[in-house]
């Protein structure tokens, strides 16, 4: 169904993020993307790797995983944790909104992930976790 | 994140070099707001160009230091982004409230 997958699971350490978006970018860059596309990619899965590791986990140790799958020029991106999950999605999506004011974010990281790529679903459930989906069509390969 | 400090006219200015994502944003905060207090400086000019990479950490490392800077009458700008940098920068709105200059001059004499 796919031309190609990949899967990584690594802890929710901070130092992670950057592992987590070379990894991505990495897998992307046989699409051949522009240098802003790859940003764009990279952008997006700092923002959703660090939810999970600030909001989902609170900053104690759980798994998060990556599954990026491409089909011709599409790239789709699941990122999923098993953290405490989102209770208002509709509140967290909303540009500027913050759970944690305390921690100085910005609570633009779902307005980053929409803005950046072309599609994001939410799905999350209290105590159980959280899983994103986000697609991204790269234009550049003619 | 690689951080060097200079100060011309009472205003500080960083460069900063690397990636800066929740994990840097950290230490790049400690480090600038020790700097701040130790000199009591109120004015802080943040050189951008040498960052590769940010997320919507970088947001809350500038809005945080505005906000500080403006409680004692400071201000904070920013020098110099690369075009990945100043869109994600764009998103927040943040330009209408904190000036970008493309260098480290014409950020020292409008600051």
């Amino acid at each position: 169904m796919y031309d190609n997958s990949m899967k990584i699971e690594f802890i929710s350490k901070s130092q992670n993020e950057s592992f987590a978006r070379v990894a991505v970018a990495s897998f992307a860059s046989q699409l051949d993307p522009t240098v802003e596309e790859l940003a764009d990619v990279k952008t997006a899965v700092s923002e959703a790797v660090t939810n999970s590791i600030i909001h989902g986990y609170e900053n104690k140790e759980g798994v998060v995983k990556i599954e990026a799958f491409i089909k011709e020029k599409e790239l789709t991106l699941i990122v999923e944790d098993q953290g405490v999950g989102i209770e208002n999605i509709e509140l967290a999506r909303q540009p500027l909104y913050t759970s944690r004011p305390d921690l100085e974010r910005s609570g633009m990281g779902f307005t980053v992930m929409e803005t950046f790529m072309d599609y994001l679903k939410i799905e999350s459930e209290k105590n159980k976790g959280t899983r994103l989906t986000m697609k991204k069509v790269f234009n550049s390969l003619s | 994140m690689n951080l060097e400090f200079n100060v011309k006219n009472n205003k500080l200015i960083v460069y900063m070099r690397g990636e800066l994502d929740h994990h840097s944003a950290e230490e790049v905060r400690n480090k600038i707001d020790d700097r701040l207090d130790r000199e009591g400086l109120n004015k802080l000019i943040m050189d951008f160009s040498g960052v590769s990479f940010m997320d919507s950490s970088g947001i809350g490392v500038v809005i945080g230091r505005y906000k500080k800077l403006n409680a004692r009458n400071g201000s904070v700008c920013i020098v110099g982004a690369i075009n990945s940098v100043k869109r994600v920068f764009e998103l927040s709105g943040m330009f209408k409230i904190i000036g970008l200059y493309d260098s480290i001059p014409e950020a020292v004499e409008n600051i």
